[in-house]
């Protein structure tokens, strides 16, 4: 009911949040900075300078915060001193509330740069005897601001005034010259008021301010408290007109996004390696610095070791690291990744690499991108890792987290860090190809790696994919992505007529490949070996022949043996007979052997 | 509750630790010489010299030339007559020309004694 009324009154100022005008062009309406995080941004340069600003809230959400932060960081960093009026608590109240924000008020008041001063006024105490005014607030007002030079004034909670005092009318007619007053001497001025049940505030403090309202809200939903700030009106000048969240963490108060509403961050033509050399070529030579890298996949896909790498390969370059879990602890990180051979360790240890877990349910959406505020203030990493952002999706619906992921993702971009997101795909069997990630956030991301996990013959692998890579040729190859003992590496997959095959099913068909290829050589080899054998075979035969007939001639040189020695004796006879009858002269013994060797 | 009694002691000194027979200590804040502030001061001395002859005596601040004394007493209406002694202290804010509020802020009896 009560965002009926504001609805109304943000009508009037309706210009988009993502309208194409970069704020501050053509704004003749000169504004004063807060230096709250955040809230610059969404106002295009901050309150309207010189003017009353209306910051309208329930109790509790805030308002006095973030008057007192305009303030501190006016007199601090713009150097414009202010003035703190405060109807409901005493100034050391104030003091002490904001103390450990690091806002020192007694110190800052001793050094001339602030003036607080509580007004306390008992009802109860008071009787009205006649005519008055409020010139005795006029004339301390006036002092202070005098006292510092006062350039900023906040009025928290003005309207206790309407309650406190009686007759309302002459309260309301003064409250209009004071506003007037604040305007003429060119004070910048927020004035609180207590959210009402259907005017903006109880007491219709808006109606005296017509150039800026900005409405916080505190709601619970689901357990998790959340604080909002809308700009409700901005005069003359655009604004988001969304309800951005916003938190108040030991810095003081962060509105979210604290970054632009305009995509206006440079582009870096610089690649940067995700370790992974295969992945690099993949990507047409790694990702652009300042991008954001998404890598989605089933459960147990890898994506948090692929993170990890990437994690690594920037450290490996002397850059700063940011590893965000949102699931597993530090100490369970980096055993977990060591095992596969990635050392986030000596990262750590050397300082280039920060790790936080967050369980994603330990807060509020909120509180992550707050958190994550800190830490990129604290350690200004060159890459982040948000590992398990689906995860946040447990404490906000999916528009919730979208939101909250396009607000991280556009805090890094703005910073040019380069991102990287694992989430979880809820790819099931029937899934065709989970490229429908769950988070919806991919439009958002410049690459998007998927990790995918096939089934087959009783065995589950994985398969990379390059699904999107904005500003880079990129392969189309489906790559297998193996984890070994010295980090993730990238296979060629095998591709044949029976389809892509992975894990065993490419090692076995690989086995085949080289059986079939050994079987052909073992054929020569035993064809060889056939031809030597009958060689052999040729060789003992020639061996046995010449062996025979070796035998055969020496048969024949023993029978001519035989034969001469048994010429020999009857020629011997016959010439030992001739000699006795002194017959011829002796025969010559070769030729006499002769004709009996033929 | 109200801290006005201390800070101020110093700058304005307390007649009623001089003067003992003083029961009415009023301190009357005022802005200038603006209309309502003027009737103020005329109303004021009018009604004690009728109600509290001899027992009254009034303090008149000017916040225009002494602005740093509004903390004390958390004025911010002006006129403002605050009524310092008897305890507690009370506040009455306007021009003071509603007879009946003053003495009822006063914690007077109508009668006048």
């Amino acid at each position: 009911m009560t965002e009926a009324s504001a609805a109304t009154t943000t009508g009037s100022a309706g210009t988009s949040g993502g309208s194409a005008t970069p704020p501050g062009s053509g704004s003749a309406l000169p504004k004063a900075p807060t230096g709250i995080r955040g809230l610059d941004e969404i106002t295009g340069g901050g309150l309207p300078r010189g003017r009353p600003t209306l910051v309208a809230g329930a109790s509790g959400c805030g308002k006095t915060l973030l008057g007192v932060e305009f303030l501190v960081r006016g007199a601090l960093e713009f150097g414009e001193p202010g003035v703190l009026v405060s109807f409901e608590e005493s100034a050391s109240d104030v003091a002490a509330n904001v103390a450990s924000l690091g806002f020192d008020l007694e110190r800052m008041q001793a050094d001339g740069q602030l003036v607080v001063d509580s007004i306390h006024i008992d009802p109860g105490e008071i009787v009205e005897a006649g005519a008055f005014d409020l010139e005795g607030l006029f004339l301390r007002l006036g002092f202070a601001v005098d006292s510092v030079k006062a350039k900023r004034v906040v009025l928290d909670t003005v309207e206790v005034l309407l309650t406190a005092l009686p007759h309302e009318a002459v309260v309301r007619g003064e409250l209009g010259r004071l506003f007037r007053w604040l305007k003429d001497r060119g004070l910048t001025t927020i004035v609180t008021g207590e959210r009402g049940k259907e005017e903006l505030t109880r007491h219709g403090i808006e109606e005296y301010v017509s150039d800026c309202v900005i409405l916080l809200d505190q709601r619970v939903s689901e357990e998790l408290s959340t604080r909002r700030l809308r700009i409700v009106k901005y005069r003359g000048a655009t604004h988001g007109t969304n309800e951005y969240p916003f938190l108040i963490n030991e810095r003081g108060l962060v509105v979210l996004p604290v970054t632009s509403l305009y995509l206006a961050y440079e582009a870096s033509p610089e690649r940067v390696s995700t370790g992974l050399p295969r992945l690099d070529h993949m990507l047409g030579g790694g990702v652009y610095r300042g991008t954001a890298v998404l890598i989605s996949g089933g459960s147990g896909s890898g994506k948090t070791i692929i993170a990890a790498q990437m994690a690594a390969a920037a450290c490996g370059r002397g850059e700063k690291a940011l590893f965000v879990s949102f699931e597993e602890s530090p100490a369970q990180l980096v055993r977990d990744v060591a095992s596969v051979g990635v050392d986030l360790r000596r990262w750590v240890d050397g300082g280039l690499l920060r790790l936080s877990a967050r369980p994603a349910t330990a807060s509020g959406l909120e509180s992550h991108l707050a958190d994550l505020v800190g830490l990129l203030d604290e350690s200004e990493p060159a890459l982040v890792v948000l590992d398990g952002v689906m995860g946040l999706g447990q404490v906000g619906s999916l528009a919730q987290v979208r939101l909250t992921v396009t607000r991280q993702l556009a805090m890094l971009k703005s910073r040019g860090i380069t991102a990287v997101l694992t989430t979880l795909t809820d790819a099931g069997p029937g899934a065709t190809l989970g490229e429908t990630s769950g988070l919806v956030v991919s439009s958002l991301v410049d690459s998007w790696l998927l990790l995918r996990n096939v089934e087959t013959n009783g065995e589950r692998n994985r398969l990379l994919f390059v699904l999107k890579s904005r500003g880079s040729a990129h392969s189309n190859q489906v790559r297998e992505f193996v984890l070994t003992d010295t980090g993730a590496q990238l296979l060629d997959v095998y591709v044949g007529a029976g389809g892509v095959l992975t894990g065993t099913a490419r090692l076995s068909q690989e086995t085949a490949d080289r059986v079939a290829a050994g079987r052909r050589g073992l054929d020569v080899e035993r064809r060889r070996r056939v031809l030597h054998e009958h060689n052999a075979q040729v060789e003992a035969q020639i061996a046995e022949l010449r062996r025979q007939l070796a035998d055969e001639a020496a048969e024949v040189e023993q029978f001519a043996a035989e034969l001469d020695q048994e010429h020999g004796v009857s020629a011997d006879a016959r010439v030992t007979m001739a000699r006795q009858r002194w017959a011829d002269p002796p025969p010559n013994r070769s030729a006499a052997a002769e004709p009996g060797g033929a | 509750m109200m801290s006005g009694h201390s800070d101020e002691s110093q700058d304005v000194p307390d007649p009623a630790t001089g003067n003992p027979a003083v029961e009415y200590y009023l301190r009357l804040y005022v802005a200038g010489q603006s209309p309502n502030c003027v009737r103020a001061v005329d109303n004021l001395t009018r009604l004690c010299e009728e109600h509290l002859p001899g027992q009254y005596r009034i303090e008149l601040i000017d916040l225009v030339e002494n602005p740093t004394l509004a903390r004390g007493d958390e004025i911010v209406a002006v006129p403002t007559l605050v009524r310092r002694l008897p305890p507690p202290p009370r506040k009455i804010i306007g021009d003071l020309s509603q007879t009946e509020n003053v003495l009822a802020g006063l914690q007077l009896p109508e009668a006048g004694g």
